[in-house]
């Protein structure tokens, strides 16, 4: 196969909705999801004579996203006009940002396949998003403005991606950061997360870089690691041929799971940006630096460093770290019982998750079992007051009645028998009507140990400590 | 009988309102009958909003029948460049493009005059997008000069200048970008005010050029103007490029004297190509206002020669931008047949715009494509910083500067239509101000043999309308050109 004859270099913008209150320069409400052209007003609506006012809850979401990422801040940026055509943007340009962003630099860092990588970035720039075109099936548009307006960020990386799963895995610690951040829900379904890919390939051990494709319309995870496969073995098979790879723009079709060219480099448009004349530059102080600093949370990188020194595995620090809410309960449950990390995260990750939908709703009120309970379980199932089996299922009766570990165990007596005098009589009983296996024991059958103890649990109803009932067989063995 | 409005000051109509002297109503009729008699020769009206002017007379009569304040305008005919946008009336910046617009919203320049009680009378013919200095691009009619009706009356607020000048209004507002205030002034006769840049919030104007269009008023009186600017300016956060700060005392300002003033006289505003009756009215106001206490400083502002080019480098560019949203899709005009989404635009556009905003899309395209951005763009903006020293250097000397405000009295209709070159020369005078951002007024200062009034202008340093206001004042004090009054032809 040619594949490995190349390297793919890959370059990614990530375009970030901030989940502000209002849009970026004007009042009209940003949350997705209303009736068409609920969601608008003279100024995102491009009306004549109307003037965008910056909002700052969208600047300080946009900070907050570069002291997060380490970008350069800087202390002075602006908004530069981009012009080009489309019935989704109202004013016949967008507000972007282009020779001044407001963040140089910065890094990604996250983890593929248990290696952690880390990806540079170019910049981080505020925006307008567009409208949206809606085609009937009769042939006729309409075009719905809601999204016009919805601040954005567009997070610009280095060509430092190799593949599509890097890629990908890219795109999902970018979604992970902004919603520890709180800027965003990162939900690529709804549009809040976009990506356009800049995918080139070289022969490896070439140093130069190959003719760049920019790939557009990919909206998924999935959709990420399935365009830009796709585009490498485009381009190797040219390149195997012996033909060359255009520059050009080209639009993923993920129904057919190909991609078809959009625009030529000739065709490429030219925006004639300039300097946004009806807004100042934007002034952003060491005080505001610092206080946005100050209120940045832990950092997912850094929760996963934390979880690894406290024993906990990759994989599991992994899926801790995933979502925000998902750590806050663990750090929560840990708080209350620090003595177990790792088999807080084994009943956090097999049983909290295992039932909840959307792990986001870790931290609701409605949580049936919050991190507290769990980790008055974890201790009654580590003291030996409950086995695990019996852990589960107190735990399956925390959940459906929302009541705590303790008040079940107590009420119904589930808990295990601490008893050694009755646990000795059951002991004996099944010691005394299984001669045979005493006597295959005895010769050496180990295993047999378990029959035992089986027999002795099935006796006192599941309710004896293990623990008790090994002491007491081997002593009557 | 109806009263006689006939060259009455906005000022003076405004006390009579509140003095019960006459109704707010009466006002209204005398306007609307004058406007019924002249305006089918002058043409200064886009529309009448007769109902709506004769609505709100009668609910101010009504608060001043109860005893109630109605605003420092209370009851006052006014008329408002069709560039303010005004909830629920067409608004159209005189093009075909926006023809059958009606806003949704109100600007915020009208909505205050609206508050201090003025009454619109209806929206003000205008050169096409502010574009031109004769109104002749005007996409519905040109407007005539009172004074002469074969001649222009100035552009952009052609419209607004020739309304104040022919008493169809008690005061209006225009727009100001590289003249449009001050020219028509000035070959109207009236007082027109250019405010500092961000006085007046430019949120609800249709945009020409963002970095330079300034709202402002027009006054038969300089206190007139005075009182106009006080009502409109101050911040407003619906303009982030609106300055922080409220309204001076324009009014006071205006009947406080200069005397002691220094008084720049800028060398390259008195060179060749300027009419020689222009030069004669101008320097003879000089004179007037070192007797009337000012001492007069000969000052530079030595990069004038460039203002021009400047200007139209910075104008285009930012025009071929804000008319970019004109695109058939939302509102106004859309052509009746397309084929394709590129078409749309195209025949929407070529069919909408007239050919003086054409041109400016096209030359600001240019000045902004790729890789020829520092060298127009970039550099204009460079150079606009070196006009806007220039103003700084001269008001280390000075307190305000006076110049002509057009090098020639009103031209012909037709004149010049034809030569875009010569028409932008009608504004050498008029394009630095805006360019530095300083507040600047002109009034008549005189007039030709012919009987076509001289514009002087008065500029102040940034925020400085106030010493603009004096110098106009006293010089108004002392003279009795704004009392004269072009005769009714109807």
């Amino acid at each position: 196969m040619s594949r490995d004859k190349y390297e793919a270099v890959i370059g990614l913008e990530v375009h970030v909705q901030l989940a502000t209150r209002t849009k970026i320069f004007s009042i009209s409400s940003a949350a997705f999801g209303a009736e068409p052209n609920e969601h608008t007003d003279p100024v995102c609506l491009g009306l004549p004579g109307a003037l965008p006012v910056l909002n700052r809850e969208a600047v300080e979401s946009a900070v907050r996203l570069g002291l997060a990422v380490g970008s350069h801040i800087r202390p002075r940026c602006r908004f530069s006009r981009k012009h080009y055509f489309y019935p989704d943007l109202p004013k016949g340009f967008q507000i972007s940002q282009y020779d001044e962003p407001l963040c140089d630099g910065g890094v990604v860092t996250f983890r593929l396949n248990g290696e952690v990588r880390q990806i540079r970035l170019t910049r981080i720039h505020m925006e307008d998003d567009a409208g949206k075109n809606i085609h009937d099936a009769s042939g006729v548009s309409f075009v719905d403005y809601n999204r016009a307006g919805v601040p954005l960020c567009e997070i610009v990386s280095e060509p430092d991606i190799r593949s599509a799963d890097e890629a990908a895995e890219y795109v999902r610690a970018i979604r992970t950061l902004v919603r520890y951040l709180g800027i965003s829900d990162g939900n690529m379904e709804e549009g809040s997360l976009r990506c356009d890919a800049n995918v080139s390939i070289r022969p490896r051990g070439q140093t130069t870089l190959g003719t760049k494709a920019e790939l557009k319309n990919i909206n998924s995870f999935k959709n990420v690691r399935d365009a830009i496969e796709h585009e490498i073995a485009r381009q190797s098979v040219l390149l195997d041929r012996g033909e060359k790879v255009v520059q050009e723009t080209r639009l993923w079709d993920p129904d057919r799971g190909i991609s078809a060219s959009m625009r030529s480099k000739e065709q490429a448009h030219d925006y004639r940006y300039f300097p946004e004349p009806d807004l100042p530059p934007v002034v952003v102080d060491e005080a505001w630096l610092d206080r946005a600093r100050k209120a940045l949370p832990e950092l997912p990188e850094a929760r996963h460093a934390r979880y690894l020194g406290t024993g906990l595995s990759a994989q599991d620090a992994s899926v801790l770290v995933s979502e925000r809410p998902i750590g806050d309960y663990f750090d929560a449950a840990l708080a209350a019982s620090p003595a177990h990390p790792k088999k807080i995260a084994n009943w956090l990750i097999n049983e909290v998750l295992g039932r909840v939908d959307d792990p986001r709703g870790l931290g609701g009120e409605s949580m049936p079992v919050p991190p507290a309970a769990l980790a008055e379980l974890v201790d009654l199932v580590e003291r030996g007051t409950l086995s695990g089996k019996l852990g589960k299922d107190v735990f399956g009766r925390m959940w459906q009645e929302k009541r705590r570990a303790a008040e079940i165990v107590a009420a119904e007596s589930v808990s295990l028998m601490s008893d050694t005098a009755a646990i000795e009589e059951a002991c004996k009983r099944v010691v005394e009507r299984s001669p045979d296996e005493v006597a295959r024991f005895r010769a050496g059958a180990a295993k047999v140990m378990g029959f035992f103890v089986g027999n002795v649990m099935k006796e006192t109803g599941g309710k004896a400590n293990p623990k008790t009932v090994n002491e007491i067989l081997r002593k009557l063995l | 009988m109806a009263l006689d409005v006939r060259g009455a000051s906005l000022t003076a109509l405004a006390a009579g309102v509140a003095a019960r002297t006459w109704k707010s109503r009466d006002l209204v009729e005398a306007y609307l009958e004058r406007i019924a008699q002249l305006d089918q020769k002058l043409g200064c009206f886009l529309l009448i909003d007769s109902d709506g002017a004769r609505k709100k007379a009668d609910a101010i009569d009504k608060k001043i029948a109860a005893g109630k304040s109605v605003g420092p305008l209370g009851g006052v005919p006014i008329g408002l460049k069709d560039i303010f946008v005004t909830r629920g009336i067409e608004t159209t910046a005189g093009s075909k493009i926006l023809k059958g617009f009606i806003p949704p919203y109100e600007s915020t320049a009208s909505t205050r005059l609206a508050a201090a009680g003025a009454i619109s009378l209806g929206k003000l013919n205008m050169d096409e997008f502010a574009m031109g200095s004769s109104n002749e691009n005007s996409a519905f009619h040109p407007v005539h000069n009172p004074w002469d009706l074969e001649r222009v009356p100035g552009g952009s607020s052609g419209g607004s200048a020739a309304a104040v000048a022919a008493s169809l209004c008690a005061g209006t507002l225009g727009t100001d970008t590289g003249g449009s205030i001050r020219q028509p002034a000035s070959l109207c006769g009236v007082v027109g005010v250019k405010p500092t840049y961000g006085r007046v919030s430019r949120y609800g104007v249709i945009a020409f050029a963002s970095s330079l269009d300034h709202p402002g008023p027009f006054g038969r009186t300089v206190e007139d103007a005075a009182a106009l600017l006080e009502v409109i300016a101050g911040h407003d956060p619906m303009d982030s490029t609106s300055i922080p700060q409220p309204a001076g005392r324009y009014r006071q300002a205006s009947k406080a004297g200069l005397g002691g003033m220094r008084v720049g006289v800028p060398k390259e505003y008195f060179q060749a190509g300027m009419d020689p009756e222009v030069e004669a009215a101008v320097r003879a106001a000089l004179d007037e206002l070192v007797r009337a206490g000012a001492t007069l400083v000969p000052v530079s502002l030595p990069h004038t020669q460039y203002a021009i080019a400047t200007y139209y480098l910075i104008c285009t560019a930012e025009a071929s931008s804000n008319l970019a949203r004109y695109d058939g899709v939302r509102y106004g005009h859309r052509t009746s047949e397309a084929g394709s989404l590129e078409e749309l635009y195209a025949k929407t556009r070529g069919e909408g715009f007239g050919n003086e905003p054409k041109r400016r899309i096209i030359l600001g395209t240019y000045v902004l494509r790729a890789g020829y951005y520092e060298a127009y763009y970039g550099k204009a903006l460079r150079v606009r910083r070196l006009i806007a020293n220039d103003f700084t250097a001269a008001f280390s000397q000075c307190d305000v500067l006076a110049t002509p405000t057009s090098p020639t009295p009103a031209f012909k209709i037709g004149e010049r239509s034809a030569d875009p070159l010569q028409m932008y020369l009608a504004d050498i005078y008029t394009v630095a101000p805006p360019l530095a951002g300083v507040p600047a007024l002109s009034q008549c200062c005189g007039f030709t043999r012919s009987g076509l009034p001289i514009g002087l202008q008065t500029i102040g340093p940034p925020l400085g309308e106030e010493a603009v206001f004096r110098v106009a004042g006293a010089y108004e004090a002392r003279t009795d050109w704004h009392k004269r009054l072009p005769e009714d032809k109807s």
